[in-house]
């Protein structure tokens, strides 16, 4: 215990004290302005993600009432609604929509079906030290590659590859195509949900289980009446991950789902191919608001605290 | 817990299948890597090891991967700073907005990917680029800064949530000043905090694509991109192989790391 070398005589010292040097002295008065303390805090990053992050954020709204010169290409800045009247009124864009939060949702709901088992096992069942080996082996396969997981899907589903082989020759597999997309998100996001759930799981005491069961509760009561509305705030914190990883995602839809389009996709082409920046902006804001009013809904059962 | 036995099967049973749903996939990548058969013909017939040799020799692979890594370190130091600064003042002061601010942060990992990409983009191409700053890797590296804060600040802000105010307020009454008691109380305290942190947003960004793509400047190519490029590319089937089975067997570096760095880090904060 040698490195720290504090002033001993500092209680008595009045802050005004010269031989104290400035670094007292800077110390000293930021302690009595909480204010400045807060602001040199604050500062960097809410530059950074005013600026940086909502700033971009407005450009991109902004940029969504404006329109392209169909012969130009140039973007015209004046702000019209036409954008959005085109998105609500081609039955193409409402379709996409449409199928990309049900993607969404469907993944969800996989998900949540496969996590709950696997979380309670994690956390009630499995004997204490398994525990930790468990958790190991659920977070293992978040640090391999996004881009890896839905390849190695890719080459499962592939005609003639393993899954087919495993239902008995080539094409009868799922393939390639939108059931496709919706396994590969659901086993992509999968460890987002079994995690939340366990944690919630885990805050759950023993004794609360074992006094439904004291009190004639079956495993199925305790279950519903116990545990169900203990981690429904992780569900919900899972499903934030689930839903809006799903919502945005254009690649695994390339890799495995065919000719499937998503919004993500539309996005992508507008961007790319099409070239119209202010289009794509105008179909990037329908998942925003999704994820947005989702997000308040959500507010209230204290998931965002479990995220 | 009051579970019947059959119960108790039926949940083993539930995790068996569900970790062999988790690992089946990567385990196909890995035996590929060593079937001889170009389009990976199930089950494999016969083995090698060329597509090893090829990839190794793959210089575009490994210019990605230092790629991936200058941008993953600058994204992590940004975050650091950023990241334990917001959780500092979001735990130690009571302000107006202070639940605005926590949401702010969560924002860029809650809203779809594609949604920072194309904000991001948006606004490189309608701020920046009449100011004369074109995309590069500069562009990458604050993307992936902007949603990788949020790890760090969850990190540190729980550790700060667990640690209290006692020990910084017993290192003042003894003297020490702002600078002492951070560098000799708070920093210690942080630290393995701050490396589960900054090992999650390296993470993270080392992984990231579709902010990538939005925010990459011409000749920036990081490796999930490298590898999306090559994807449908029949002939470059077997180097891809490769380097995603590399990427599997690495997946296990950062697990051990964290879980040497501390025994709650992993607890699934993420």
């Amino acid at each position: 215990m040698a490195t720290p070398t504090l002033d001993r005589s500092a209680g008595a010292a009045p802050a005004e004290d010269p031989a104290r040097g400035p670094v007292r002295r800077l110390s000293a008065w930021l302690h009595r302005h909480a204010g400045v303390r807060l602001a040199a805090l604050l500062a960097a990053p809410l530059f950074w993600l005013v600026v940086a992050y909502l700033g971009a954020l407005a450009v991109l709204f902004v940029s969504a009432l404006w329109t392209v010169n169909g012969f130009t290409g140039e973007v015209v800045r004046q702000p019209t609604l036409t954008n959005f009247r085109t998105i609500a009124t081609d039955e193409v864009y409402r379709t996409v929509a449409l199928r990309s939060v049900g993607t969404a949702a469907a993944v969800t709901v996989l998900d949540a079906l496969v996590a709950l088992p696997m979380a309670f096992y994690m956390a009630k069942v499995a004997r204490p030290r398994y525990r930790r080996w468990l958790v190991v082996a659920i977070l293992t396969p978040l640090w391999a590659s996004y881009l890896v997981k839905a390849y190695a899907w890719r080459v499962l589903l592939a005609n003639g590859g393993p899954v087919d082989w495993l239902l008995g020759g080539p094409g009868s597999g799922p393939g390639y195509g939108l059931t496709a997309t919706v396994l590969v998100l659901a086993y992509l996001w999968l460890p987002y949900m079994i995690l939340p759930i366990y944690a919630g799981l885990e805050r759950l005491p023993d004794s609360l289980l074992e006094a439904s069961a004291d009190l004639g509760a079956r495993a199925g009561r305790t279950f519903r009446k116990v545990v169900l509305p203990v981690i429904v705030p992780s569900v919900i914190a899972g499903s934030i991950f689930t839903f809006s990883l799903s919502l945005g995602d254009y690649i695994t839809v390339q890799i495995v789902g065919g000719k499937t389009q998503l919004i993500g996709n539309l996005v992508y082409a507008n961007i790319g191919a099409a070239n119209n920046l202010p289009f794509a902006a105008a179909l990037a804001t329908i998942p925003v608001l999704i994820m947005v009013g989702y997000l308040v809904a959500v507010r209230r059962s204290g998931a965002l605290e479990e995220l | 817990m009051t579970l019947s036995r059959s119960a108790r099967w039926l949940l083993r049973g539930a995790m068996a299948l569900g970790l062999a749903f988790i690992y089946l996939p990567l385990a196909v990548v890995l035996i590929n890597s060593f079937n001889a058969d170009r389009t990976f013909a199930w089950p494999p017939a016969h083995w090698t090891m060329q597509w090893w040799a090829r990839a190794g020799d793959n210089a575009g692979a490994r210019e990605a991967l230092w790629m991936s890594v200058k941008a993953g370190l600058g994204a992590t130091a940004i975050a650091l700073l950023l990241g334990s600064l917001v959780a500092f003042a979001v735990q130690r002061y009571r302000f107006f907005g202070r639940g605005a601010v926590s949401l702010l942060v969560v924002l860029p990992i809650a809203l779809p990917g594609i949604v920072t990409g194309i904000a991001l983009d948006t606004a490189f191409r309608s701020v920046l680029a009449p100011l004369g700053i074109g995309k590069g890797l500069f562009s990458v590296i604050v993307g992936h800064a902007t949603f990788c804060v949020v790890v760090v600040y969850n990190n540190v802000l729980a550790r700060l949530r667990r640690s209290g105010g006692n020990l910084q307020e017993a290192s003042a009454d003894l003297g020490a000043d702002g600078w002492q008691t951070f560098r000799y109380v708070t920093f210690p305290v942080l630290r393995s905090a701050l490396l589960a942190g900054a090992l999650l947003a390296f993470g993270l960004s080392f992984d990231e694509i579709i902010v990538t793509t939005f925010t990459a400047g011409p000749g920036v190519q990081t490796l999930p991109i490298w590898i999306f490029s090559n994807l449908f590319r029949p002939n470059q089937a077997p180097v891809i192989n490769v380097v995603a089975a590399v990427l599997i067997v690495a997946s296990v570096v950062p697990i051990y790391l964290a879980q040497r760095i501390s025994d709650t880090a992993t607890g699934g904060r993420l």
